[in-house]
């Protein structure tokens, strides 16, 4: 009886243990790849080159131009998910009956659901085309479809998230804004979202690292041009649509090409550990301030 | 006009605002889907179904990409459900306050915010490569359940939370151990909300692409895979390759296809809300 309650518990910590194992997995993969790619090209050049070619003949291993265009559709996809998604939270929370926020909120959750290569349809074959009617100089695969898309995918992630923290303001807070006789604006704005701030901040964060990671609507939509720019009308390509690229050619294993989506990856892999664990801190630090 | 008068105002164009906010998403993706579907139905019958891909856009079918999906689905569940129940089962029950418990609990939270693409670059080098699995339906289903295993973990911990201690403690009073109390009574009395939240991270699963393509699994598979260790494509791969060609009906193809791939989605989905309230309204303790 004893011996299998301990292998039980042994099992269930092995599996438990495995999540870590999964991490060092990632580390050492992305590591170990890198490692032997840097031993080739100078971290100064990836760094600080600004083409990145390393599929053509003349090779350029600047990771820049990477970086620019995922930065460039996660900018655009927080301009949009961000005023949406918090306007949404305030009313939902201040303006909105209970009944109407019980709806919409599992509603507003599908959106979350939809796959995102069928984002990357809409992106490309809807929103481009329309896009084009106003903006002449748009080309047929850019960011700022691509980033459009993807924020109304991240509509429900902000509003959700920022909604639970606006609603975990206490209620003398509230009340007194009433009683000074406040608008329910005032007191959205002048005291809930201030009080709310926190949770708010980590509702962008978690976004953003999201915008960051997410790889097929940009790789429909986006284009596959590395390129160092700010213009969302022209094709651009993303860390995440980089490595598809790849991924679709037949690069043998083992050569430079094959190790530069390790490079890629672990430059995605840091910035969104970075974005997550900064979202971890930030909640940790400023969680408990109404207990 | 008064400066009440205006606060009043502004008050009411902001709940307007609001109206706007809330629902200009969902009809967006009302005319997303009104779209996809005046595209792709008139393309899905029998014949799209059980086809193989062709070059042809008019001859080509699914039929390789959903078998593919089914067999990631099962297989997938296969491995990620028992690890992702005990791993979950371990943290609620066992783990004691120590700094394992809490340093588990970071990674994981960690895990979840990893980028799926990264997963793919995983399983490549590790189950591709290490282990020689090749672009195979085991490889695939290997790296998808690793994706989707910190969803399952936190939703089991969520669900094993709502049970009442008294329903432990009566167990334990009567003599069982921790065990037995775990599989008799923890066990069930929350096992809706386990499977809810694993038929959520399959609907996650199933529409995943990048990690599948990382690892090699490629739109064209001429015959439909019959063991693990198949090549293999899913209807989201099936989906981006028919995107990404120039001829119109390919993209009529894709559209057809992504009303499958919503229907088996929103499938998933409803039968987890429907066992989510199922749940709610069964207990109450």
């Amino acid at each position: 009886m004893r011996a299998s309650e301990k292998i039980i518990e042994g099992l269930l910590w092995l599996s438990a243990v495995i999540t870590i194992l999964i991490t060092v997995g990632i580390i050492w993969v992305l590591l170990s790849e890198s490692i032997s790619f840097f031993s080739e090209v100078s971290i100064i050049e990836f760094l600080t080159e600004k083409e990145w070619t390393p599929l053509f003949a003349d090779k350029k291993f600047g990771i820049m131009p990477l970086v620019a265009g995922t930065l460039l559709t996660t900018a655009v996809a927080i301009a949009v998910a961000l005023p949406i998604g918090l306007t949404i939270a305030i009313y939902l929370n201040e303006y909105a009956h209970a009944r109407l926020k019980q709806v919409v909120k599992p509603m507003l959750e599908v959106l979350a659901t939809i796959p995102t290569v069928v984002y990357g349809f809409f992106a490309l074959t809807v929103v481009t085309p329309f896009l084009q009617q106003f903006i002449p100089g748009l080309a047929g695969f850019n960011a700022l479809s691509a980033g459009i898309v993807m924020g109304i995918m991240i509509i429900p992630m902000i509003s959700s998230l920022s909604e639970d923290a606006i609603s975990a303001v206490p209620r003398s807070l509230r009340e007194a804004a009433y009683g000074m006789g406040s608008t329910r604006l005032q007191t959205s704005f002048g005291v809930m979202v201030p009080a709310a701030s926190s949770g708010i901040v980590v509702s962008v964060i978690l976004a953003i690292s999201r915008a960051v990671g997410e790889t097929m609507i940009v790789a429909i939509a986006a284009g596959q041009q590395p390129r160092l720019t700010l213009n969302p009308l022209v094709p651009i390509e993303t860390i995440t649509t980089y490595i598809v690229q790849v991924s679709l050619g037949d690069v043998p294993q083992g050569s430079l090409e094959y190790k530069t989506i390790f490079a890629a990856g672990i430059t995605l892999f840091i910035f969104t550990f970075v974005l997550n664990n900064l979202s971890f801190w930030i909640k940790k630090k400023y969680q408990e301030k109404y207990d | 006009m008064t400066n009440s008068e205006k606060n009043r105002l502004k008050d009411k164009a902001f709940q307007v605002f609001g109206i706007f906010c809330t629902f200009i998403g969902l009809v967006v993706l009302g005319i997303f889907l009104f779209d996809i579907i005046l595209e792709g139905a008139k393309r899905i019958d029998w014949d799209f179904l059980v086809s193989l891909p062709s070059r042809r856009a008019s001859r080509a079918g699914i039929l390789t990409a959903w078998v593919g999906t089914i067999w990631i689905l099962l297989l997938t569940t296969i491995i990620a459900f028992p690890l992702g129940v005990s791993a979950g089962v371990y943290l609620e029950e066992y783990a004691k306050k120590t700094k394992l418990a809490n340093f588990l609990e970071i990674n994981i939270s960690n895990l979840a915010g990893v980028p799926s693409i990264i997963y793919g670059l995983l399983g490549l080098e590790i189950f591709v490569r290490q282990m020689r699995l090749g672009s195979s339906l085991l490889a695939g289903a290997l790296t998808l359940s690793l994706l989707i295993l910190p969803i399952i973990i936190v939703t089991t911990r969520e669900a094993i939370k709502a049970v009442p201690r008294s329903i432990r403690d009566g167990s334990f009073a009567l003599g069982a151990s921790k065990w037995q109390t775990v599989w008799h009574q923890v066990l069930p009395a929350s096992f809706g909300g386990i499977l809810t939240g694993i038929i959520l991270a399959l609907s996650r699963a199933v529409g995943e692409a990048a990690p599948l393509i990382v690892i090699g699994a490629l739109a064209y598979v001429p015959f439909t895979p019959s063991s693990p260790l198949d090549e293999f494509t899913v209807l989201p791969i099936q989906i981006f390759n028919w995107t990404s060609r120039p001829q119109e009906a390919f993209l009529t193809n894709a559209a057809a296809a992504i009303i499958i791939l919503l229907i088996i989605t929103f499938m998933l989905n409803g039968i987890a809300v429907y066992l989510r309230n199922r749940q709610q309204k069964k207990i109450k303790w």
